[in-house]
């Protein structure tokens, strides 16, 4: 189907929504709980097929089990960091060293999580998808669906950004990021605060799992594409900045469109060599501080 | 010669190594083929781990592209190989496969390596994902199919030359090691800035070795084309192929020149008792996170351990001619 | 002759200026100090000839040879070793292999396997360490690792040393073992540029001083000249400063 100038664009948008949401909830990972979470992706497909079996199953639709699912991964998230995570926090002889083994460590949950899911959902991928009637926006046809899904984005990362700049925890939030052993002098308590950015992390991948597989379909390897996006995004956008994550989101749906649309194949490998020149050229992001 | 000379590991390491290329050397005399398939994994496992310890262990930068490297050796096979026969001389072939490994290895360590680890990281794990269509477009172009079929050579000489690969690995991991470049790797993952200050060029170290461990790896991928007879993107490509050297190594131990070697046989021997099962995968991450928490050192770590203390226990031996009674007197 | 010469040298992070166009020298020979208070720009001035941060103005220049540009490692080539105020040992390897790496690498020429133990082993025997050239680095007291720091510059046969805050934390002896030992290593024809607080060793052993504050230098002589100056008693020494012993 081809598509105008302004449908790429919007499309573009649209799942540039979805990318930011991932991209936040990596952010927070690795901003804040200094987890490079490689299975960031993973709970994105975790999300998508407990979504799509809680419809196919109980009737529930995925703009309510969003929310089911959304809670059930940050509960994952946090158990998991305040378990494995601050073990290896605490054993760890310098930060540098910590980077290292959360890594790995979520290098391993990548295959646990993926192999669970195709242990629990066998079979070939599901192009299932909800709400996926078209409407009219500035003339040009988009499914409704990625509307709503991009409406949920704006949302929630206005109340995130709104959550992290204006509430006490959001502040404390922000004091761990930039010096966890200052904060911890001041009062906060900063292993919760890390395991609840984790969850919040988890959370918001679980969000865009949803939202992903209302929109896209749901398939056992989509795991590693989203980390990459993840990464990618948060790069683009800048670590630590949520505005940041959100226009880099924005703008690399844009780009993956188009280039979806001209040279299909060379999309992944397309994404990677921005990532390289936007590292290379400025490691620290459009918006980033760090 | 007692004991402390025999257990040194100036001794051991070359020895073992000797005897151990001996026994596999003869062993397709009277192996079955079930069994020679089996050694076909180990030996490419264990490669893979040695090559990929060569680098990440002494320096620390965690590299996860080894399976994109593997894919690009296991597809030169294929791009030079016309109507399933090869267009050049298996060595050629062979090494044409390193070397393409070796020139992505230094283009991405180049860019790479100069910043902090964590996005070397990054772009080792994106590397997959960029290689694979590339590679998929190329197929497409040159021959408009998805996979293609590659002339076997025989199982025995598959063997042959995969022994060959695998003695330079150790070969050149074991020289690595004892080397002055192998101080210099493990000065930078001592304390980089350190090293630069003594003199280290850093990132010319890096990029060599990350390159070197990368040629390995390619000219492996190659030697599977060859064995499968058949290259296709989705094989040759897989993240299992970061994922399982990582773990052999993680396991085995990235501080003796064995353990990666161990943590291979255990695992390959391992993967093939579950391959059944389908979802073995699962007990490997599960294992891997175990092994993080609580023997980051691997099983070498364990091994040194009890080396030490055993050689402590002989030392407090009485020696000959002795008798215990010196004490009362 | 001056082997060592900075000119209008000015650092920037940001909106701080560490260092202030400060023109600065060490003459051949000499065992030079720098002092100031916390936050002066001692450190980021070492960091700034080690090549540790790129330089944002001006001019530093070794031996005639400008340093602008150039990354660590070639800065040591050059000749250029230092030591750390925050001490940067590889932790897990034995001392021996920790100062093999400055014999190894530190040279310009390439030395043999033989040679560079050599240089390892006598550079640990001129800081005392000889006896546990084994032992893993992270197992030694502070004091033992500053040696096996200074070892390991040493190891690289440097013309210019520069000591940051070698004698932090030390106690009375210890500080007066160093202080023979860097008058040792300065009798070995190397120049010895030192970062301190510790007033003993300044005085006791500097031929020449330099005084930083807020990233200017504010005063330059002879360690009497500058216990005596004004300015330099008002920011740093304090009253009735211990200027002689």
């Amino acid at each position: 189907m081809a598509q105008t100038i302004l449908g790429i664009i919007l499309n573009g948008l649209l799942i540039g929504g979805i990318y930011a949401l991932v991209a936040m909830g990596f952010s927070l990972q690795y901003g804040v709980a200094r987890v490079l979470n490689l299975a960031h992706g993973e709970f994105i497909m975790f999300a998508a097929f407990s979504s799509l079996s809680l419809y196919t199953l109980f009737g529930i639709n995925p703009l309510i089990s969003v929310v089911i699912v959304a809670i059930g991964m940050f509960i994952v998230g946090f158990a998991l960091h305040s378990t494995m995570f601050r073990s290896l926090l605490k054993s760890s002889p310098s930060p540098a060293a910590f980077e290292g083994s959360s890594l790995l460590a979520a290098f391993g949950l990548l295959y646990i999580i993926q192999n669970t899911a195709k242990i629990i959902w066998p079979g070939l991928p599901s192009w299932a998808t909800f709400l996926a009637f078209p409407i009219r926006i500035l003339g040009v046809l988009i499914l409704a669906n990625k509307v709503v899904a991009l409406s949920f984005a704006l949302v929630i990362a206005l109340a995130f950004y709104l959550f992290l700049a204006r509430t006490r925890m959001g502040k404390a939030i922000r004091a761990a990021a930039e010096d966890r052993a200052t904060a911890g002098l001041m009062g906060i308590n900063v292993d919760s605060m890390l395991a609840l950015c984790f969850g919040l992390g988890a959370g918001l991948a679980g969000i865009a799992g949803v939202l992903y597989s209302m929109c896209y379909g749901s398939s056992t390897d989509m795991g590693m594409a989203n980390t990459f996006i993840a990464m990618a995004v948060v790069v683009l956008g800048g670590l630590g900045s949520v505005p940041g994550a959100f226009i880099g989101g924005l703008i690399l749906g844009v780009i993956s469109q188009i280039l979806r649309q001209y040279a299909p194949i060379f999309a992944m490998p397309a994404f990677y060599f921005i990532f390289l020149i936007m590292i290379l050229a400025r490691p620290a992001g459009i918006l980033g501080k760090r | 010669m007692n004991i402390a000379t025999l257990t040194s590991k100036k001794f051991l390491a070359p020895a073992v190594l000797v005897l151990i290329v001996v026994v596999l050397a003869t062993l397709p005399l009277y192996i079955s083929p079930g069994t020679r398939t089996l050694l076909l994994d180990f030996l490419m496992y264990i490669i893979l781990a040695v090559a990929w310890t060569m680098f990440s262990g002494p320096t620390g930068y965690i590299s996860l592209a080894s399976a994109a490297f593997f894919g690009i050796g296991v597809y030169t096979p294929g791009l030079l190989y016309a109507e399933g026969a090869p267009l050049l001389p298996l060595p050629v072939v062979l090494a044409v496969a390193g070397l393409v490994a070796f020139c992505c290895a230094l283009a991405v360590g180049a860019a790479t390596l100069r910043l902090r680890g964590i996005f070397f990281t990054m772009f080792s794990f994106g590397l997959l994902g960029a290689a694979q269509p590339i590679i998929q477009f190329f197929e497409f172009e040159t021959h408009g199919a998805r996979g293609r079929y590659v002339e076997s050579i025989g199982a025995n000489n598959v063997y042959y030359l995969l022994l060959i690969i695998f003695v330079a690995a150790m070969v050149t991991a074991y020289l690595l090691r004892r080397s002055r470049y192998g101080l210099a790797l493990q000065s930078i993952g001592g304390n980089e800035e350190a090293a630069a200050h003594m003199g280290v060029d850093t990132t010319r170290m890096k990029v060599l070795f990350f390159g070197v461990s990368g040629i390995f790896m390619g000219i492996t991928g190659a030697m599977m084309a060859i064995r499968w007879h058949y290259v296709d993107p989705s094989i040759a490509f897989n993240l299992n192929y970061s994922f399982l050297p990582l773990l052999m190594a993680l396991v085995g131990g990235m501080g003796q020149l064995y353990g990666p070697v161990i943590g291979a046989l255990g695992f390959a021997y391992l993967r093939w008792v579950l391959l059944s099962t389908q979802y073995y995968m699962l007990i490997f991450g599960i294992i891997m996170i175990v092994f993080i928490l609580f023997v980051p050192g691997g099983l070498a770590s364990l091994i040194e351990r009890g080396r030490h203390r055993l050689r402590e226990v002989i030392a407090k031996l009485p020696k000959r001619g002795e008798t215990t009674e010196h004490a009362n007197t | 002759m001056r082997i060592l010469e900075g000119q209008d040298v000015t650092k920037r992070f940001g909106g701080l200026v560490a260092v202030s166009h400060v023109d600065f020298y060490v003459d051949q020979g000499e065992i030079a100090g720098l002092i100031g208070p916390n936050g002066a720009g001692k450190t980021t001035l070492f960091n700034l000839i080690s090549a540790a941060f790129p330089i944002n103005s001006g001019e530093i220049r070794f031996k005639g040879q400008k340093l602008n540009g150039l990354k660590p490692h070639q800065v040591c080539k050059l000749g250029i070793a230092r030591t750390f105020q925050q001490i940067k040992i590889l932790a897990d390897m034995p001392v021996f292999q920790n100062v093999l790496v400055g014999a190894f690498f530190g040279n310009r020429n390439r030395v043999s396997g033989t040679d560079a133990a050599r240089e390892a082993s006598q550079a640990l025997e001129v800081v005392g360490l000889s006896t546990m050239s084994t032992a893993p680095a992270k197992d030694l007291t502070l004091v033992n690792q500053k040696r096996v720091e200074l070892a390991r510059a040493l190891a690289t046969k440097p013309e210019l040393l520069l000591l940051d805050e070698l004698m932090a934390g030390l106690n009375p002896t210890e500080v007066s073992e160093a202080m023979e030992l860097v008058t040792r290593i300065r009798a070995k024809g190397i120049t010895v540029f030192m970062v301190e607080h510790v007033m003993k060793a300044i005085m006791g052993i500097c031929e020449r001083v330099m005084v930083l504050h807020h990233g200017e230098k504010i005063c330059e002589g002879t360690p009497h000249e500058i216990a005596c100056d004004r300015q330099v008693i008002e920011i740093y020494l304090g009253e009735e400063t211990h200027a002689g012993s």
